[in-house]
């Protein structure tokens, strides 16, 4: 195992495009990092330049203290799991979880005995001699998913594995992942778009826009604590609310401009009272909770808004009501977004 | 209603008729004796005979441009498609400085009309010694085969995935390695396609084989049969037998491959 | 932003050098032959058509002349009938082969038991060479007896044989019939494969808005055929102009010279009448014709492409 550092590192295609820009990051050994963001932020890019698929225009990568930058993919030490998954067609799964092991070089025996290893504990005995075509797609998930668990590398990197997947099976595999975290003590950097496989999955999540880290944090602390509007915005579902305010407590910056509180924290109140009144457009029982549409001060006067309520809070649409917000969990930003309080 | 319906089938039927007549009065010529063949068509042979096959091979010794054909399809394919494969996985997976104006450089001399080269290539091949020669046929061949098949291959290549070759060097292939493991075996069968037409086109040329060889020592097929006719009477007869014999052993390909070679063709010319 | 500055900034190519370097090497066979014989040769070509060089008459050396070749060719009444032969028989023969392609192509486009055989056998006039082909229909068409005569003088439409291989005009029939048998079964592929392109969705589409056959074809299919349509003109029209096998062994350019396109009279003036610098003048003249032609589609084809492409 082993740590993994971003030092400066920026990518510029040769049409100009900017795909990373100054990136700093600091793994640490066995940490599961999650890199997550729209697509087209250069989340696939930066893994890919750990992985050494690409190489970064400037900066420096190390893994496990070497400096790896120069170096192709074969001799990084690391293995990665592909959205599509990439497993050889024409190999069986035996020889497909073997191949790696048989390009470095090792010995017939410690191959088979680590193939049968890792093919009980992904379950995968019984389809040893079957070619990928002929498996489900959770299968293949799990043959290349032993692929990289068979080499025992210093990192591994997943690329969006759970994209493919129907979302029963993304759930369960969720799970199987964090358990395996466990119990390899694995370093991981782990790619995906999903929000909600970050904050369940990462010890630390590192949110990218447009080849920026926004913020490197655990997940808790970027609900919470958001460094700036688009962060705060991302993470969370159903996203969080941003009010313009002109006028702002004293106690906070002059540049405050922009108020931001999560669905969650609002409470809808009988009409007059709270903080703001708002008008009721749609309301959506979700069973455990009601999701309700509403529009600040009046039907069409002002912003969108959107709250999470109790299933039994009583609500109609096309009625006005009143929404207390949880003070303690207000964010403050500034019209360049940035948190201030 | 019906006719509207039923009109794919007759076209068929009448195009599949007009392709297969040509090669059906050869085929029935070949076995008329040379006397009749010009009296009185039938479209069956009466009385079919095997002269004008015999005559071929004792009177012409025609199994010469037949082993010669062969010997310079099959080397110009083994050589092409191994050469060429190379050339197009680079053009088809690396980053390199011109590589867009390499593909387009190759593809350019594919338009190139060969009577163009003919004369300067002529008195290369002469102060090689190389006139009248295998290799003196196999060089220009390569040349202007290997756009072809640099063109297909390159079309097969970048159909497989990028992922697989990219798992494979992770796993820790070599580029080449990653080639010959993985790229290889799964692009077969499109290797194979350009093997079949890069041997079809090396067996059907005839202007380099009627300017760069000297007698029926190293003549093919084509040029054999095209120089029948410089007979005083043109023996149709015989002409028509080593008609069909030339023929025989593409039509077999075909048939036998006609799913790759339409796959070939197409692939490479629509997908542009 | 390349080498910002970093100590690292050199190195930071190195791997995807290495990776370049390793590709001009697989390159490097291909292209070290291609320059060899087909470049090299061509430039050859172009040097030797700026000078007199007769081999008949080698006494006169092999002085320069600069363009003069190519004023002579200008000049000459039997460059411009080849050149004319070349540019009738393009014509006919591939506006022949798209339309016949085209009905052959929608024929084939269903799936039906047998239709590998069928494409196999239109396949085969083909894969056949040329010189074979042009002498079947030779064969065919020969003398007063051959099988199309006593057609046409059973059927009706003639009371004498027609020998067609002595008048200038007939004899064009059974080149450019020849011509449409062998190719037109690879427009016909090039053609099936841009319609099988063609989703399900838009036909079902067009007939729930009520359009006919014909319509469904002129609305739906012949604007998303353009493009195989245009690759499939580029490549024929670019074979058509270099045509030189299936004339010499039909009618060896004959009666005359009435059928001999540009590149037979090249050859001739190269192989049989020995003077390389005008034939090389006229190999160069070809060669930019088919160059031009070449560019030409190519920037339409491409423009095409994109367009359609969003």
């Amino acid at each position: 195992m082993a740590s993994v550092r971003l030092e400066d590192v920026g990518k510029v295609y040769p049409n100009g495009h900017v795909a990373a820009r100054s990136l700093e990051l600091d793994i640490h050994d066995g940490e599961f990092m999650v890199l997550v963001g729209p697509s087209g932020c250069g989340k696939s890019t930066a893994l890919r330049m750990i992985a050494g698929l690409e190489s970064p225009t400037s900066g420096r990568i190390l893994i496990g203290e070497r400096d790896v930058t120069a170096l192709g993919p074969q001799d990084r030490d690391i293995a990665m799991v592909f959205q599509t998954y990439a497993l050889y067609p024409h190999m069986t799964v035996r020889d497909n979880l073997a191949f790696g092991l048989r390009m470095r070089g090792v010995g017939r025996e410690v191959i088979d005995h680590r193939v049968v290893e890792a093919a009980r504990a992904l379950s995968l005995e019984p389809v040893l001699s079957r070619k990928p075509a002929q498996l489900s797609g959770g299968q293949r998930q799990r043959v290349a998913l032993g692929r990289a668990i068979v080499r025992e590398p210093k990192v591994f990197l997943f690329d969006e594995p759970l994209s493919n997947l129907d979302a029963k099976l993304r759930v369960e595999t969720r799970a199987e992942l964090a358990r395996l975290h466990r119990r390899l003590a694995a370093t991981v950097v782990y790619v995906t778009h999903d929000q909600e496989e970050a904050m369940t999955l990462g010890s630390r999540v590192a949110v990218m826009l447009d080849g920026v880290i926004q913020q490197v944090a655990p997940p808790m602390e970027l609900y919470r604590l958001p460094a700036n509007q688009f962060v705060a915005g991302f993470v969370g579902s159903p996203a969080m609310n941003f009010l313009p305010r002109k006028e702002v407590p004293p106690t906070l910056s002059p540049h405050a401009a922009i108020l931001g509180v999560r669905p969650h924290d609002i409470e809808i109140v009988t009409a007059g009272s709270g903080d703001e009144s708002a008008w009721v457009e749609l309301v959506e029982s979700r069973g455990s909770e009601k999701l309700v549409y509403l529009c600040l001060r009046g039907n069409n006067q002002g912003p969108a808004i959107r709250v999470v309520a109790p299933p039994e809070t009583p609500v109609e649409p096309e009625r006005m009501v009143g929404l207390r917000f949880a003070q303690e969990k207000l964010h403050w930003f500034d019209e360049q977004g940035q948190r201030v309080g | 209603m019906k006719l509207s319906n039923r009109w794919p089938i007759l076209v068929l039927v009448l195009l599949v008729a007009a392709s297969a007549f040509p090669f059906y009065w050869a085929l029935v010529g070949s076995l008329t004796p040379e006397a009749r063949l010009f009296e009185n068509p039938s479209l069956f042979p009466t009385h079919p005979i095997l002269d004008h096959y015999r005559a071929l091979f004792t009177e012409r010794a025609f199994w010469l441009p037949i082993r010669n054909s062969l010997i310079v399809a099959g080397a110009t394919t083994a050589l092409c498609v191994t050469l060429g494969a190379f050339c197009a996985y680079a053009l088809a997976r690396l980053q390199f400085p011109g590589k867009t104006a390499l593909l387009g450089f190759i593809l350019a001399v594919g338009m190139f009309p060969q009577i163009s080269v003919v004369s300067p290539l002529y008195l290369l091949l002469r102060s090689l010694h190389l006139i009248n020669t295998y290799p003196g046929l196999v060089l220009p061949y390569l040349t202007f085969a290997m756009p072809l098949t640099v063109w297909l291959m390159v079309g097969f290549f970048r159909q497989l995935p990028a992922e697989l070759e990219e798992a494979a060097m992770v796993d820790g292939a070599s580029r080449l390695r990653a080639f010959r493991e993985v790229i290889v075996p799964l692009a077969l069968p499109g290797i194979a396609t350009t093997a079949i037409l890069t041997f079809v086109y090396s067996w059907n040329e005839f202007l380099f084989a009627l300017s760069f060889t000297l007698g029926p020592e190293r003549q093919t097929v084509p040029v054999a049969i095209a120089l029948f006719r410089g007979q005083y009477q043109v023996p149709w007869g015989q002409i028509l037998a080593a008609a069909v014999i030339a023929t025989a052993p593409v039509t077999l390909l075909v048939l036998a491959f006609q799913r790759r070679i339409v796959q070939g063709l197409t692939a490479g010319a629509v997908k542009g | 932003m390349k080498g910002s500055g970093l100590p690292a900034a050199d190195r930071l190519q190195g791997f995807e050098r290495q990776e370049a370097r390793i590709a001009w090497r697989l390159v490097l066979p291909a292209v070290l032959t291609i320059l060899l014989v087909a470049l090299f040769p061509l430039l050859w070509t172009v040097w030797e058509s700026l000078h007199l060089h007769d081999l008949r008459m080698p006494w006169l050396g092999k002085p320069f002349i600069g363009l003069d070749n190519y004023i002579e060719a200008l000049q000459d009444p039997r460059f411009w009938s080849a050149l004319g032969h070349t540019l009738f028989f393009a014509a006919t023969s591939v506006s022949l082969e798209l339309l016949l392609g085209l009905v052959l192509a929608l024929a084939l486009n269903r799936t039906f038991r047998g239709r590998g055989v069928v494409r196999a056998a239109v396949l085969i006039p083909w894969a056949i060479p040329t010189v074979v082909s042009a002498l079947l229909w030779r064969f065919m068409f020969e003398g007063q007896h051959g099988i199309i005569n006593r057609g046409l003088l059973q059927m009706g439409p003639v009371d004498q044989p027609i020998i067609w291989f002595i008048d200038p005009h007939a004899a064009w029939v059974p080149i450019i019939l020849a011509d449409v048998w062998k190719t037109t079964p690879f427009v016909a592929l090039l053609l099936l494969a841009g319609l099988q392109n063609i989703e399900a969705s838009l036909y079902e589409a067009a007939r729930i808005d009520g359009a006919s056959a014909w319509r469904q074809f002129r609305h739906v299919t012949f604007p998303l055929l353009r493009p195989a349509i245009l690759v499939a003109l580029i490549f024929r029209t670019l074979d058509a102009f270099r045509v030189f096998d299936l004339v010499y062994a039909l009618t060896g350019g004959g009666p005359g010279t009435s059928t001999e396109p540009i590149a037979l009279y090249t050859f001739n003036t190269l192989l049989q009448n020995l003077q390389f610098g005008y034939g090389s003048a006229l190999s160069v003249i070809v060669f930019l014709l088919t160059f031009s032609l070449a560019l030409v589609y190519i920037r339409v084809l491409g423009a095409e492409l994109t367009g359609s492409k969003r």
